[in-house]
């Protein structure tokens, strides 16, 4: 078991705590960045696709699980990145001033429509969050000189300085330097005062307020640069598409973001990862078990969505804290060895504001 | 100059007039206790003056200036900090995490600067650290620094809630029943705590209290309210001694 001897406060600040956090991170920097050398091109793909993912998880859990925000409408930030970007790169914009406008333009309407939706709490922000969705979606389909409208629009090769990024793995360079730099601002929004505010006012509106919190700003706040992470994913998204449709933003989208980051583990940055990463794999997962299983269930249509739906059951019911959760007590397990004792986490089931029904 | 001066307050809640023009003046480095049955409307009174209701009629000056409409978030700029009754502590985050939110009025950093915990912000973030070690060691909250606040007993939560207050350094600290559910070790800490918030940080207390020991050993004046009015305003002894407030807390005598 490790025993930090603190003698500075810059210690409970720092984002690498310990040692033992330089050893372990960097060894997974780097079986990241050889990966590609080492795994095929659909591993690569699939891979670069999860950290897509994580950077939306990330985008929707500052709103959901550290301001308290339960959003249903995240699809729509991933729609308008997306488009936006696939539009600008028609342009002719270079891909970088392109992704970040895209990022922008969801950034403000992020910060636009928490406007109204600032008085709303619990389920309430949740239906009006799916109806702004619904919303860009019908935009989306109908704005034809600009989205295509249903019929769609391709999205060209992002190129950078001159470089077409036409390989599996110049995409995945790109989606993981993307999801280190919002990962990076992430944490530090999490360790500072706006962080802070945050979670005060998931915790308690009344005396974030009476301890000098302006609510609707920081509200505001929390959704703009949860718009702009998603948008930034929406815009890798696209790339991923190659070709836009409304239908690939509906709110089953919003859904399975949210579940992304309900079995995570709300309320933690780990959360997001670990929750783009079970996404990511299930399907995987499914498609494999397929084959060894009986054709009766194998093929049962709405196999998928059934799992889905399981699988987040359980993790409320038996995990509130989701595989972060999970993760901390195997952490711990080994940290205790072999004093571990099962009652240890016994009184600490309890749900986040989000999560319960106001 | 007056330090603090509510005139003639009242509020309407529909057909309900809950506080009906009361008055009271607070003076600087003092504690002011308010009593009264349940539901007299201590509570709406502290409500009142940290802007969660609106008033009906009447006007508010702390330090000369008028706070009647000034909006809730600022109030605690302005040098007023409360508790609650029922405890509204941020259950899910750190005793340290708690009071460092205390500070968030002297936070000055932008969202870029919090994005990229620029090093300007660490230099502030230090400094907020300090602060609220300095109340973790005036309140002995040492041990419970690193603890989730729902792991945390009653009697605990209370005192990190008096230190969240004293984290924003208010210049009046508003006590909701800061005795309630302590037991009588507790209880005698918290009169300490009080009177040291009196004399040595030179913060003046305004405090809702039932348990009249607590309330004799540390205020310096007293108000008596039953359903929303006056009954008696004076020195502990004077109010206890009160004909009205006697009646309201324990009945009228009856020759049977």
């Amino acid at each position: 078991m490790r025993i930090i001897f603190k003698t500075s406060y810059l210690q409970d600040i720092k984002l690498l705590k310990h040692n033992g956090y330089i050893f372990w991170y960097g060894i997974l920097l780097f079986a990241l960045l050889i990966a590609p050398a080492v795994l095929g091109e659909f591993y690569i793909g699939e891979m670069a696709f999860i950290f897509i993912y994580a950077i939306a998880g990330l985008g929707l859990m500052i709103p959901v699980g550290f301001t308290g925000l339960p959003s249903l409408g995240h699809a729509a930030f991933m729609a308008i990145g997306a488009y936006a970007n696939a539009y600008f790169l028609h342009k002719g914009i270079p891909f970088f001033i392109s992704i970040f406008l895209a990022g922008l333009i969801s950034f403000s309407v992020g910060a636009l429509i928490t406007i109204p939706l600032r008085k709303m709490t619990g389920i309430y922000f949740a239906i009006a969050s799916l109806a702004f969705a619904i919303i860009v979606e019908e935009i989306i389909a109908h704005w034809k000189s600009v989205t295509g409208g249903l019929g769609g629009m391709s999205v060209d090769y992002p190129v950078i300085f001159g470089f077409e990024l036409d390989s599996t793995w110049h995409f995945y360079f790109l989606c993981l330097a993307i999801l280190l730099a919002v990962l990076y601002c992430a944490l530090n929004l999490v360790r500072s005062p706006s962080g802070r505010a945050f979670i005060a006012i998931r915790d308690s509106e009344i005396s974030a307020e009476s301890m000098g919190i302006n609510l609707s700003i920081y509200k505001i706040k929390s959704f703009a640069i949860s718009g702009f992470f998603t948008g930034l994913a929406g815009a890798l998204f696209a790339h991923r598409l190659s070709y836009l449709t409304p239908d690939a933003f509906n709110f089953l989208l919003s859904i399975q973001l949210l579940m992304m980051v309900v079995v995570g583990g709300l309320g933690t940055v780990h959360g997001a990862i670990f929750g783009a990463i079970f996404v990511g794999l299930l399907p995987q997962v499914i498609a494999i078990a397929k084959d060894y299983l009986p054709p009766a269930i194998g093929q049962f249509p709405g196999l998928e969505p059934g799992l889905f739906g399981i699988i987040m059951v359980l993790f409320i019911i038996f995990e509130p804290m989701g595989l972060y959760g999970r993760w901390v007590k195997f952490k711990l397990y080994f940290d205790m060895f072999p004093l571990y004792r099962k009652a240890t986490f016994k009184r600490q089931k309890t749900y986040l504001k989000t999560e319960r029904v106001q | 100059m007056t330090f603090f001066k509510a005139e003639n307050i009242s509020i309407d809640f529909g057909g309900i007039r809950a506080v009906n023009e009361v008055s009271f003046d607070v003076e600087k480095g003092t504690v002011f206790t308010i009593v009264g049955p349940n539901g007299a409307g201590k509570t709406t009174i502290f409500n009142i003056i940290s802007r969660i209701y609106n008033l009906s009629e009447g006007r508010i000056t702390f330090e000369d200036k008028d706070i009647t409409h000034v909006p809730a978030h600022q109030v605690v700029n302005l040098g007023i900090a409360r508790t609650f009754q029922n405890i509204e502590l941020f259950e899910h985050a750190t005793v340290l995490h708690n009071l460092l939110i205390g500070r968030h009025i002297h936070c000055r950093s932008t969202f870029f600067s919090d994005l990229f915990f620029l090093p300007s912000l660490k230099r502030m973030e230090l400094e907020h650290r300090r602060k609220v070690e300095d109340v973790i060691d005036f309140l002995d909250l040492q041990h419970y620094r690193n603890q989730l606040i729902q792991n945390l007993p009653y009697g605990v939560r209370k005192i990190v809630e008096l230190g969240r207050a004293l984290c924003t350094e208010p210049k009046l600290l508003l006590l909701d029943e800061p005795a309630s559910g302590l037991n009588v070790d507790e209880t005698e800490d918290m009169s300490f705590w009080i009177d040291d918030i009196k004399k040595l940080l030179g913060i003046s207390v305004i405090m809702v209290e039932h348990n009249m020991k607590l309330v004799s050993q540390v205020s310096d004046h007293v108000l008596a309210i039953n359903y929303g009015r006056v009954l008696a305003d004076g020195k502990p002894r004077e109010v206890q001694e009160n004909p009205d407030v006697i009646k309201a807390y324990l009945g009228e005598d009856k020759d049977v």
